[in-house]
């Protein structure tokens, strides 16, 4: 199998991958994502660029991977969701994309698009994820659309797709990635996790399924505590374990800023430190670190546990 | 059946503006069965709306004639045509209780009459009577899958309509729209296909919609039967 990108590259070779997330918002000014990219080159081998998260209007995630990927230097992982595309537009950014040399796609469905910024739109739906898999994968192995109408040039790159270890029943979640597997799924990215014990747990049904893409854990270290309270109440399916937002709690008593802002990193480093050091011991092939904003962390987070074991 | 709601009591009265001269047309199909726009509901709004023009004072004395009337069924043109022929002469406009097919079939009979909707049409329902609840079970897709999904509509009860498995949307097995009161649809067939001993085609991969299937405008030409009785 040839490698198009360095992450599916250092997948190919075994290495432990990490990679960053970077979020494009309502604007046409992407020096904040270009800088925020910066810092982790030479840490992350790609980051994602975000597509409409949470179903938000936002700016084209496609443009937005094209800039981070010519001005940071930082490849990317460029998310694509189906809820706002049918299958001709899709292929039309696939195309596009590889046009102007991305080489990571991350096949979503998306949220739907009631729950976000603009709840009166219609949402597409046309493909599901599973199925934007599988045009991908047609387009760049064999050449052809999903009609199957032939492509000049056909586009070379990767796809990954999404998997929630909070999902219950998991089965049923990892069934699903099951199918993303057959429809061509090259690796996945799981939604934020904080404990071992869901790590094990997916991997437990991944093996009873003989899945074999590799899975790359996403985690998040939080940059305050009011992200951290926010991202507890407002992801469906994910919690933030008690003790450690009471952690993050505690801090918001501290009155010097310098100090509170001192405190999150170590409280962050501690706890996500030992939990990366025991994904790398896991069937995991990788940790997605979604801390949007919070570069800092990401790039000494990537630092010290990139050289151990 | 065909689930439809009466619209809001003003939106009518605007709609009706400028009709004094007005048949209040139920339908004993579905919106009778229902009893959102059968006989005794076109008898009410007919009265309703009579009594409020009076009131107002908008119509000129002795001008007024809003009349009920109710059909079989208007979805179809030979009973809408035999019961109104020859009596809906009277009348500048028709206000119908019937769903969006219903409007539709009195507008093409008698094309010079000014049709207006009473109800919206909602959708294709299950009925629970007993918590009086109607639920969308169909979508008329035209290409069904039940078969293959325990008995449980992806296309209608998944609130993206997909074919290969819940999204990241589902907790519990409930559904992120609708602020996760709903089930999800694919949990709802994951555990009917447990039960069943058939997760096998809950794993299977499914390409896409040819959604030239369910392009409108639909229709079935010749060959029709019927036994629905009003011949």
């Amino acid at each position: 199998m040839k490698a198009y990108s360095n992450l599916m590259q250092e997948l190919l070779n075994g290495k432990f991958v990490f990679t960053g997330e970077l979020e494009p918002e309502k604007t046409t000014d992407l020096t904040e994502l270009v800088e925020g990219a910066k810092p982790l080159v030479g840490y992350a081998v790609a980051c994602n660029v975000t597509d409409n998260p949470q179903s938000m209007a936002y700016m084209s995630s496609l443009v937005a991977s094209y800039v981070v990927q010519r001005d940071a230097g930082m490849e990317v992982v460029y998310q694509l969701r189906c809820s706002d595309r049918n299958r001709l537009a899709l292929t039309g950014d696939v195309l596009g994309a590889a046009a102007l040399g991305l080489k990571n796609i991350l096949a979503l469905t998306g949220d739907h698009v009631s729950l976000g910024d603009n709840p009166g739109a219609k949402s597409v739906c046309d493909l599901d994820s599973a199925l934007l898999t599988y045009m991908i994968r047609r387009m760049v192995d064999e050449g052809v659309d999903l009609a199957e109408k032939p492509i000049h040039e056909p586009p070379k790159l990767h796809v990954g797709v999404a998997v929630n270890p909070n999902a219950d029943p998991l089965e049923a979640e990892v069934m699903k990635l099951k199918r993303k597997e057959v429809a061509g799924a090259e690796f996945a990215q799981t939604q934020v996790i904080y404990e071992m014990e869901k790590v094990d747990r997916l991997f437990e049904v991944y093996d009873q399924y003989g899945i074999k893409v590799p899975v790359i854990i996403g985690i998040f270290p939080m940059k305050n505590y009011g992200v951290a309270d926010y991202f507890d109440k407002n992801i469906p399916g994910v919690s933030v374990p008690k003790e450690l937002l009471e952690t993050f709690r505690k801090v918001t008593e501290i009155s010097d800023k310098k100090q509170r802002k001192e405190k999150y990193m170590e409280i962050n480093l501690e706890y996500f430190e030992n939990f990366v050091r025991d994904i790398k011991k896991s069937e995991a092939k990788g940790v997605h670190v979604m801390a949007v904003g919070y570069e800092v962390m990401v790039r000494e987070l990537i630092g010290r546990v990139r050289g151990e074991g | 059946m065909i689930v439809v709601e009466q619209k809001p009591l003003e939106d009518i009265i605007d709609m009706v503006k400028d009709s004094d001269r007005m048949l209040v047309l139920g339908c004993d199909g579905c919106s009778g069965i229902y009893q959102v726009g059968g006989e005794k509901q076109a008898e009410v709004l007919s009265s309703m709306l009579r009594m409020g023009k009076k009131t107002k004072g908008e119509n000129k004395e002795g001008d007024l004639k809003i009349e009920a009337s109710t059909v079989l069924r208007q979805c179809d043109k030979e009973i809408v045509r035999e019961a109104l022929e020859g009596s809906i002469e009277g009348y500048d406009a028709v206000l119908s209780m019937a769903c969006g097919a219903g409007v539709q079939t009195v507008a093409e009979v008698f094309s010079e009459k000014l049709v207006l909707p009473a109800v919206n049409t909602k959708f294709i329902g299950m009925q629970d009577r007993e918590m009086g609840d109607l639920h969308e079970r169909c979508s008329a897709c035209g290409d069904c899958i039940l078969d293959k999904t325990g008995g449980v509509c992806p296309i209608t009860r998944c609130a993206k309509g997909l074919l290969n498995g819940p999204c990241g949307g589902q907790v519990e097995g409930k559904c992120e729209v609708g602020g996760y009161e709903n089930d999800c649809a694919w949990i709802l067939i994951y555990n009917k296909l447990k039960e069943l001993e058939k997760l096998d085609q809950f794993l299977q991969f499914r390409l896409m919609r040819d959604n030239r299937i369910s392009q409108s405008p639909r229709d079935l030409k010749g060959g029709v039967k019927y036994s629905g009785g009003g011949e």
